[in-house]
């Protein structure tokens, strides 16, 4: 049961809930969520990678970068939610148009 | 400098001076100016008399002087001009030189008031200048020259009261109608320079002489020559020009149209006699005798004083050249000389009488007279006595009489005529022109004087306030009238009835130089003249004695009505009243047929040719550009390449649509395009 | 002299364009002045050019040589000879003239001098420029200001005209274009026209395009587009159009000068490189030179419109011109080797080109003169106008008169030499166009009777008489027609030895060949 392919499709299966999250949800909140999700996936990935491929360490320390990297992602997401609150009083994504015009 | 030549260059370009002055600053001057040109045509007159009194005391029948510069040169081509001072040169010079300076002398009291009265002597004074320069030059060059110049004069004089239409119409024909002889002219100079390659006289006749051009080419030329004499000189059938040309004042009527240009013509054929074949002198025999007679048959219906005068001096050119196409090249020359003092008298006569006559209307206030007309003068002897004597005078000698110049030269001419009738058994019938016109002549001339001068006056009223004419009007009628006397035409001769003086000592009957002429040498010639001179003198007094008394029958005793006869010959009367109706004629069958063609031409050049043709190929062009332009448009533009806007439009219409702005759904594509991608990788 | 002399004659007027162009649009007489002065010092040099000039030689003078386009072997190469000189002094002279005569221009002053100077450099370009390619591209050059002079400042019908006179003049230059690559391509890939009169003779000899003589194929378009500069007979309707149309001072440019660029082309280039092609050829040029002298001369004479009149005279008057230059065949020896007559002939319609442009400019400011008055050229509705304007009568008499060609002005040395060269070969064809000098007279005549004669017209009874400014543009011209009138051996001088050069020129290389 431990090989590559189990950690494999487990990080597929929590990509593609995070993909279904960000393409679906109009809360921006959840949306965001989506991305935690697909980083972590990724981080499953890496860390996978590196225990099956003989990598040493180089897995765990670029999960350790997209962690910190989420984090910081995710206080930067929240201040724009927030503004984006502020200015359309909601944090429905598709009321967000304003690229389109 | 040779003393000829600086009395010929002065005498040639004082009277140019004149011109100049007078054209640019005549208006300003004292009395306009008159004195400019009276002055310069004077001295021309002593410088004259200075050369003539020269040649009587040299007494040489041989002088000659030439002088020649090259005028332009190339290479090969040159044109050299000059003067040719010889005996005729010096006679005619002091022709002109007289009758030049009557005229200007006339011209004082006649002109005087005219609102271009300092125009009018610039005129003259061209005349003066480019008439001299005919008579001085020593070839066609400065002759052909000169020749135009003269054109130019009296086209300028002739229309000199241009707000006439007539005078303005008058003096256009004349320059048109001698430019039809001069093309004749030009083409006889070329016929010449082309064989000889050179245009003076001493050059020519050595060519021709050498044989450089001879038979029909030489015959030609010398036809070519007579027709610009023809043009100038009035001869049938270019004479309708002289007529008309009395539209100008009369000193001018009597200087160009009747003493010296219409001359020119004359004097340019005894210049060239020596190369004129045979053929060609036979022709001109024909033209002048037919013209002699011609004209003076339409003179006998004149009734405008100077119309007479024109008639009269067409017919005596034509003798002129009547002599020299007989031969009698002396003769014609001598002619001419005559002729010129007489003629010009003449018309200072009637110039004198119109004269009177217009004061007398205008002191009427009458516009509508005719001043010129015949029917309303008669009688006026008695106010006119000096006017009257020369008139007289005059008539006498242009019919013919003895002890009056005219008588010798006319007869002269007669002679030459029957001699050459003599000579060649043939051509009779100049023989009738010759006497004919003669006896006509005096008819005529006697019928002037009777109508003018004598019986009752026809309009009292005019009449009485008739004067005769100042005294700068009758100087010159005295002079011509002196001049009239035979006396100065035969000296040392004193011998009335025969023409053997210093005029035939010094201007010698001419050899002919064209090879294998066959016609008699100068002596037959002489000979002949000598037998056929009796018999000419005495033919001719008759039948100059006949035409004055049957003109002194009708006209002054009235035996014959003038009227009855007229009647009586009414076809012939209307020939010669209408002049045969040359002009209508030409009218008809060349001017207006000219006028239609020239707009036919205008109208086939701009609305056939450029219209249909030249614009004809814009339209084409145009037409077939708008094909081009619709396969173009429609075609390529609108269905194709706009065909393929259109579909790259609809296209990017479609795809706007997946423009959402919404991340999500970019993400969405971006998953599927992964997707996609992914297959296509595993397939 | 080491300054360029000829550099200069070309580039002053567009000095003078390029002043005007920074001159403010409504400082009106300061651009007038520009354009004074440029043409001016042009007149100046040009004069200057006639005295230095060598008469004793008839080669190429003050040549100027400077690498153009090398690739193509184009060369900026100017000089001047016999032929061109009088064209040189003739130009800016009456360029010079012309900014008087169109004083008093009220519209787009600056446009209007500007595209003046352009067109006087692009007219005297051509006439010394001696490389084929500048020839062509000065050619150009002086089309472009023509049509925009007509097209924006002529009459009523300008538009139609400058397109007419546009079109006309740029078929004949794409004619003359083929030419000129012809030649280039078949004589040794050069531009240079001197060159090119040597060795295009050996170079086309028997060469057969098509089945055709390449000499004459090449002579056909080249006569074709100088022909209807000229204008020849079946090509000059553009003239008459464009004549009226014009205003004064381009009227004078284009008879006085640009007419006349067809004549010097023949003489230039088909004379020079094809000389085979002349003897060919004379028989037809004589013929045509009669017809341009009876149908110009028939034409003229039944004009209503002043100005058409002068225009056709224009066509009546070179006729005598191409007359003179058919006579050159009678230095062959079939025509017993009669230099005299040839020169005579030549001489003769190089002076015919020099007196027409000094009358025809004269008539057309006369022309001007009085439709400045009375608005109108038609000329049967003045009358009596001697009377009222006796100095300008007497002008215009003068031009008439040298028109008519009387003795002691210009035209009449021209047209008797150009009628005495021509007779020994082509004696009908001279006997039948000596009616011309009838018909000439017949026109000039009944213009100046209707005009000038007669009754005063009541409408003009308080018509100006000519004014200073435009004396001073007639008196010149008029002094020239009458010098040159009586006495002709100073022209003469100049252009003999020239003249004698392109006679020789045309008998040694055009006899050599087999076509004559």
């Amino acid at each position: 049961m431990d090989t590559l392919q189990v950690y494999l499709i487990l990080a597929a299966i929590l990509f593609s809930l995070g993909m279904f999250a960000v393409i679906t949800r109009r809360n921006a909140i959840a949306v965001l969520m989506g991305i935690e999700l697909i980083l972590n996936a990724a981080n499953l990935n890496f860390i996978a990678f590196a225990r099956f491929g003989g990598m040493n360490i180089g897995g765990h320390i670029f999960a350790l970068f997209v962690i910190v990297l989420a984090a910081a992602e995710v206080a930067v997401a929240l201040a724009i939610i927030i503004n984006l609150y502020q200015n359309f009083n909601s944090i429905n994504v598709d009321e967000a148009q304003q690229l389109k015009q | 400098m040779n003393i000829f030549l600086q009395y010929t260059l002065l005498i040639y370009f004082l009277p140019l001076i004149a011109f100049g002055v007078q054209i640019f600053i005549g208006r300003r001057l004292p009395r306009q100016g008159d004195w400019v040109s009276i002055g310069a045509v004077l001295a021309t007159l002593v410088l004259s008399i200075a050369l003539f009194a020269g040649m009587l005391l040299d007494y040489n029948p041989n002088f000659k002087q030439n002088f020649s510069f090259t005028w332009l040169e190339t290479a090969n081509f040159k044109i050299s001009m000059g003067f040719l001072v010889d005996n005729i040169t010096i006679i005619m010079l002091l022709v002109v030189a007289i009758i030049s300076s009557a005229s200007h002398i006339f011209s004082l009291k006649y002109m005087e008031g005219d609102p271009r009265y300092s125009r009018y002597y610039a005129y003259l004074s061209l005349f003066t200048f480019s008439m001299n320069g005919i008579v001085l030059a020593n070839g066609f060059m400065l002759l052909y020259m000169n020749w135009e110049l003269v054109g130019l004069s009296s086209y300028l004089l002739i229309g000199f009261w241009f707000e006439k239409d007539s005078a303005a119409n008058a003096g256009k024909k004349a320059f048109l109608t001698n430019r039809v002889g001069d093309i004749g002219f030009f083409i006889g100079i070329m016929l010449l320079f082309t064989a000889i390659g050179s245009f003076s006289y001493g050059d020519i006749f050595a060519g021709v002489a050498a044989g450089k051009i001879t038979g029909t080419l030489l015959t030609l030329a010398g036809m070519g020559l007579f027709l610009g004499a023809v043009g100038k000189s009035a001869q049938f059938p270019l004479h309708i020009w002289l007529p008309d040309a009395m539209e100008g004042p009369t000193p001018v009527s009597a200087l160009i149209h009747a003493a010296t240009m219409v001359a020119a013509g004359v004097f340019m054929m005894v210049r060239v006699f020596p190369i004129l074949s045979p053929d060609a002198l036979i022709v001109i025999a024909y033209i002048g005798g037919f013209t002699a007679f011609f004209a003076a048959t339409i003179a006998i219906t004149r009734t405008d004083i100077k119309q007479v005068l024109a008639y009269s001096t067409v017919s005596q050119l034509g003798y002129m050249i009547l002599a020299i196409g007989t031969g009698a090249y002396t003769a014609a020359f001598f002619h001419l000389v005559i002729h010129a003092m007489f003629k010009a008298n003449l018309f200072y006569g009637a110039g004198s009488v119109i004269h009177g006559m217009h004061h007398a209307l205008h002191e009427l206030d009458d516009h509508k007279t005719d001043a010129q007309d015949m029917r309303n003068m008669g009688g006026i002897k008695s106010k006119m006595p000096v006017t009257y004597w020369a008139m007289i005078i005059s008539s006498l000698a242009i019919s013919g009489v003895p002890l009056f110049s005219g008588f010798l030269s006319k007869d002269a001419i007669l002679a030459g005529t029957l001699a050459l009738v003599n000579r060649t058994g043939a051509h009779y019938i100049l023989l009738f022109f010759g006497f004919g016109a003669a006896l006509i002549t005096a008819f005529y001339m006697f019928r002037m004087i009777f109508l003018t001068f004598h019986n009752e006056p026809k309009k009292p009223k005019i009449f009485d306030l008739i004067k005769e004419s100042p005294t700068a009007m009758l100087i010159p009628l005295v002079v011509l009238s002196v001049l009239s006397i035979f006396i100065f035409y035969t000296l040392p001769n004193f011998n009335p009835l025969s023409d053997q003086g210093w005029f035939t000592h010094l201007v010698e009957q001419h050899e002919s130089l064209v090879p294998g002429h066959i016609n008699p040498s100068v002596h037959e010639i002489e000979e002949s003249l000598h037998h056929s001179h009796f018999p000419a003198m005495i033919t001719s007094l008759i039948v100059a004695g006949l035409g004055l008394l049957l003109a002194w029958l009708m006209y002054f005793k009235k035996f014959i009505s003038a009227e009855v006869w007229a009647r009586r010959l009414k076809p012939l009367y209307n020939l010669s009243f209408n002049r045969y109706y040359i002009d209508e004629l030409y009218d008809k069958i060349i001017y207006q047929p000219f006028l239609k063609l020239a707009d036919w031409v205008a109208y086939l050049d701009w609305d056939v040719y450029d219209k249909y043709f030249i614009n004809g190929i814009g339209r084409v062009t145009e037409w077939v550009a708008k094909i081009v332009g619709i396969a173009d448009y429609e075609g390529l533009d609108q269905e194709i390449v706009d065909g393929f806007g259109r579909s790259t439009q609809r296209l990017g219409n479609s795809l706007k649509k997946l423009q959402t702005g919404k991340i999500q759904n970019y993400v969405l594509y971006a998953a599927f395009a992964i997707v996609i991608l992914l297959i296509i990788q595993m397939l | 002299m080491d300054l360029n002399i000829l550099s200069l004659l070309v580039w002053l007027p567009i000095i003078g364009m390029l002043a005007i162009a920074f001159v403010p649009r409504d400082k009106v007489d300061v651009i007038k002045i520009i354009a004074a002065a440029a043409t001016g010092l042009q007149l100046f040099l040009a004069i200057l050019l006639w005295m230095q000039f060598d008469k004793t030689t008839g080669g190429f003078q003050f040549m100027e040589r400077y690498n153009w386009i090398p690739s193509f072997n184009i060369f900026y190469t100017l000089g001047v000879d016999g032929l061109s000189l009088p064209m040189v002094v003739l130009t800016p002279l009456l360029s010079f003239l012309a900014i008087f005569v169109s004083w008093n221009t009220k519209r787009a002053v600056k446009g209007f001098f500007a595209l003046f100077l352009l067109l006087d450099t692009g007219m005297m370009g051509v006439f010394l420029a001696l490389d084929f390619f500048l020839f062509y591209v000065f050619w150009e050059v002086m089309l472009l200001p023509m049509y925009f002079l007509i097209g924006m400042w002529g009459g009523p019908q300008r538009v139609y005209a400058a397109i007419k006179f546009f079109l006309f003049t740029l078929f004949g230059s794409v004619l003359m274009l083929i030419a000129i690559l012809a030649l280039y391509f078949t004589c040794g890939q050069t531009f240079d026209m001197i060159t090119l009169m040597h060795t295009a003779p050996d170079a086309l000899n028997g060469v057969l395009w098509w089945g055709m003589s390449a000499i004459k194929v090449i002579w056909v378009l080249l006569f074709v587009g100088f022909a209807i500069k000229v204008p020849v007979f079946p090509f000059h309707t553009w003239l008459p159009l464009a004549h009226v149309e014009a205003p004064t001072a381009i009227s004078v440019i284009l008879a006085g000068v640009l007419l006349k660029m067809g004549l010097y082309g023949m003489l230039r280039v088909n004379y020079g490189m094809l000389p085979e092609a002349v003897w060919w050829f004379a028989g037809a040029l004589a013929v045509l030179g009669v017809i341009n002298v009876i149908w110009g001369g028939l034409a003229a004479l039944a004009q209503k419109d002043l100005k058409k009149m002068v225009a056709y005279s224009s066509i009546n008057h070179l006729g005598y011109a191409l007359i003179g230059m058919a006579a050159v065949v009678a230095a062959g020896a079939a025509n017993g080797n009669n230099y005299a007559a040839a020169e005579a002939g030549m001489s003769g319609a190089v002076f015919q080109m020099f007196n027409h442009g000094t009358i025809s400019a004269m008539l057309f400011i006369i022309a001007g003169v009085v439709y400045d008055r009375a608005h109108h050229r038609e000329i049967a509705g003045f009358g009596g106008l001697a009377k009222q304007m006796p100095i300008y009568a007497g002008v215009t008499a003068v031009a008439f008169f040298a028109g008519l060609g009387l003795p002691s002005l210009s035209s009449f040395i021209s047209e008797f030499m150009c009628f005495v060269g021509a007779f020994p070969v082509f004696r009908t064809i001279v006997i039948i166009s000596t009616l011309g000098i009838l018909i000439n007279a017949a026109y000039f005549l009944r213009a100046y009777q209707k005009i000038f004669f007669g009754e005063l017209n009541k409408k003009y009874s308080d018509m100006p008489e000519i004014n200073g400014r435009e004396l001073f543009t007639l008196i010149p011209l008029a002094i020239i027609t009458f010098i040159f009138g009586v006495y002709p051996a100073p022209f003469l001088n100049v252009i003999k030895e020239t003249v004698s050069g392109i006679i020789e020129h045309v008998v040694t290389l055009g006899g050599a060949t087999g076509i004559f």
